[in-house]
């Protein structure tokens, strides 16, 4: 018999008879408050960066002025072709391991935690929210949902080949619980909520 | 491990507690964690609710988890995902070095995962020359220092900032002397870098995976295990099976309770779901048992399985906090791995479960609402049964039993008692009394209460209340 015919077998001899029924998940989502404003409120608690900016010329002027935009910037929008390029997402993920600033759109934000939603079809490479020294996210305002029950509700049956939740930098706490921002993937995350 | 040379948790922590500054600091430390939970938690007015709905989700998984199993294959296949069974530890390293063989790596990058450690990857890899490297930086630490994780979450917990500026001195060759958290971490970002830039195979544990649609999600605040996996060839992802929900909607619940339970945080930084390889590259689930089946079977201790592996038992707990992580000499420590413990050996663990003053402070903290302290004093009255404690305690037990049902005996032993300690104390205060170890033997009293009763019981009676 394989492990797998033993294991099973094992399971559905000593797993416990009773009947358990799943419990309803709507009494969880009740909310009252602002989306937004706890977004960004949480998000600064985290060590994230909220901007609001009301078009992508905004965003263009807040990256030019505030990162080196000299250094490798890409991103998988080609609103931002000006400030970065976009012809990487074929490209071995191992070439990305000089890149400064990556900017993506997320498909959602959740208020509760400041976390970002994006899938492999909106990011150009996996490790492409991981890599870079510094990371900054477009989000549209009116896509702040209020807490993580709404989300999946968003992403119901969505297939994808990998998602991530992304809240606020890289970091760890490891040593003696001193929180240091940076620690393998980005040094920094600025959020910009797009009215 | 040989369990001949297992230390018992008391003499561990009787060691630890010879620094008495560190062992506050310690205890200090923890504590602030289970604040930082307190605080959290207290943000969300539904939070019991949420508890409550996580721990019926949990039992709905232990009464079908054979169907759920099933479940999750079929998609992970269907998924393009190669499934692997364990029975044991044993066979679980043989499955990961077989893969790692076929590939021809001979160098493997490891975010966190207990279930490893359990099955104590490392070491057989290392034997069979592989070189594994742990990327999370608690883990990086204690690795480096050839010691086991102290603590699920926070596995460099026992150490501070000057222990790992004299570890990364010289190992990494940083500046002498300097203990700054900021830079240690900088100098453990590059070199471990450069080593997931050069791994062409990473082993993630696994927080969750969902049986409706064959993903698996891992949870990491330093982006670690998405480092590792993105950059590899081959990317396994070890699970223990009872990491299962059911649906993908049920990822909310505990994804709001994982992080606020363990840190304090609202969610980790990132939770990353995969759900298919990358092209051309592969992804193995290895799901294992070693003892789980057979503890699903124990209808007191089944609950145990419920476990989302949070820490926050052990921050709360005033054992824990004051015995040390290592002190209880398995890859899970604290009060939920001293329920674990027992089932993969007895006799091993058997001091375990009474490593704890059953205050109850980590069934009022469990995110999925284990009944952790009662399954401890379960465990006792088992390992008492089945002959795993020290004669030394069975005896006493025993003693007390026949004392304490019989009134003539009582007497006799109070009066005993009550006249060696005021005539004799060196024979109380003494080192093989243990209950003297930490305290002053309290000052003996002229009469017992039923010596006092009979004198002046009669003699109150009928007077009223003033």
């Amino acid at each position: 018999m394989s492990s797998r015919e033993s294991i099973l077998n094992k399971i559905k001899q000593n797993q416990p008879k009773e009947i358990n029924e799943l419990p309803d998940l709507e009494p969880l989502k009740a909310f009252d408050g602002d989306v937004v404003g706890q977004y960004k409120t949480v998000l600064k608690g985290i060590g994230g960066n909220p901007v609001e900016v009301n078009n992508y010329e905004e965003i263009i002027q807040y990256i030019q002025s505030n990162y080196a935009i000299q250094k490798r910037v890409l991103t998988t929008l080609p609103e931002l072709a000006s400030i970065a390029k976009l012809d990487w997402k074929t490209d071995d993920p191992h070439s990305l391991e000089n890149v400064e600033l990556m900017v993506v759109k997320a498909h959602f934000g959740v208020a509760e935690n400041s976390s970002l939603y994006v899938t492999d079809a909106i990011m150009g490479q996996r490790v492409a929210t991981f890599i870079p020294q510094y990371l900054a996210i477009i989000v549209n305002k009116k896509d702040i949902l209020p807490k993580m029950h709404h989300a999946y509700e968003r992403i119901g049956d969505l297939d994808y080949g990998f998602a991530t939740f992304i809240a606020g930098p890289s970091k760890t706490a490891d040593i003696e619980q001193s929180l240091v921002l940076g620690a393998h993937g980005a040094r920094s995350l600025t959020v910009f909520i797009v009215a | 491990m040989n369990s001949d040379k297992t230390i018992q948790h008391s003499d561990a922590a009787t060691v630890f507690n010879k620094n008495v500054e560190r062992v506050n600091w310690h205890d200090e430390t923890l504590w602030f964690v289970r604040e930082k939970r307190d605080r959290s938690a207290h943000q969300i007015p539904e939070w019991e609710l949420l508890r409550e709905t996580a721990s019926q989700i949990k039992f709905n998984v232990l009464s079908n988890i054979h169907d759920y199993l099933v479940e999750f294959e079929e998609n992970a296949k269907k998924n393009g995902v190669i499934v692997h069974w364990a029975a044991d530890a044993k066979e679980h390293n043989e499955i990961v070095h077989s893969i790692l063989k076929k590939h021809e790596v001979t160098q493997l990058v490891k975010s966190k995962s207990m279930l490893t450690e359990e099955c104590h990857l490392n070491d057989y890899l290392a034997d069979r020359g592989v070189e594994v490297i742990d990327s999370d930086l608690g883990e990086y630490i204690v690795q480096l220092r050839k010691e086991p994780p102290s603590h699920i979450v926070l596995p460099a917990i026992h150490l501070k900032k000057e222990d790992v500026s004299e570890t990364f001195h010289e190992h990494l060759g940083t500046e002498k002397g300097n203990i700054d958290p900021q830079y240690l971490t900088e100098s453990a970002r590059q070199s471990l870098r450069n080593t997931f830039l050069t791994r062409r195979a990473a082993l993630t544990g696994v927080n969750f995976a969902v049986a409706e649609t064959g993903e698996f999600v891992v949870c990491t605040n330093e982006g670690n295990a998405d480092m590792g996996a993105h950059l590899a060839d081959v990317h396994i992802a070890s699970m223990g099976f009872e990491k299962l929900v059911p649906k993908r909607k049920h990822l909310g619940v505990f994804l709001r309770l994982l992080a606020r339970s363990a840190t304090g945080q609202p969610i980790t930084t990132f939770s990353s779901h995969f759900k298919k390889p990358r092209e051309g590259k592969e992804m193995h689930i290895v799901i294992v048992d070693n003892g789980r089946s057979v503890q699903l079977g124990r209808p007191e201790f089944k609950n145990s399985l419920k476990c989302i592996r949070c820490g926050a038992c052990m921050n709360t707990c005033p054992v824990y906090r004051r015995s040390g992580g290592h002190s209880y000499h398995n890859a899970v420590a604290g009060p939920i791995g001293s329920i674990l413990a027992p089932n993969l050996d007895m006799k091993k663990n058997a001091d375990l479960p009474f490593a704890s003053t059953l205050c109850g402070s980590c069934t009022n903290v469990c995110p999925v609402k284990i009944d952790i302290h009662d399954q401890l004093y379960k465990w006792r009255q088992v390992l008492v049964k089945e002959g795993y404690t020290p004669k030394s305690k069975t005896i006493a037990m025993k003693t007390m039993t026949t004392v304490l049902a019989n009134p003539t005996v009582f007497e006799i032993a109070g009066k005993t008692g009550r006249f060696m300690m005021k005539n004799f104390p060196m024979v109380v205060n003494n080192k093989l009394n243990k209950w003297y170890d930490n305290r002053e033997m309290p000052e003996v009293p002229k009469e017992s209460f039923r010596e006092w009763y009979k004198k002046n019981g009669k003699a109150n009676k009928g007077k009223k209340d003033e």
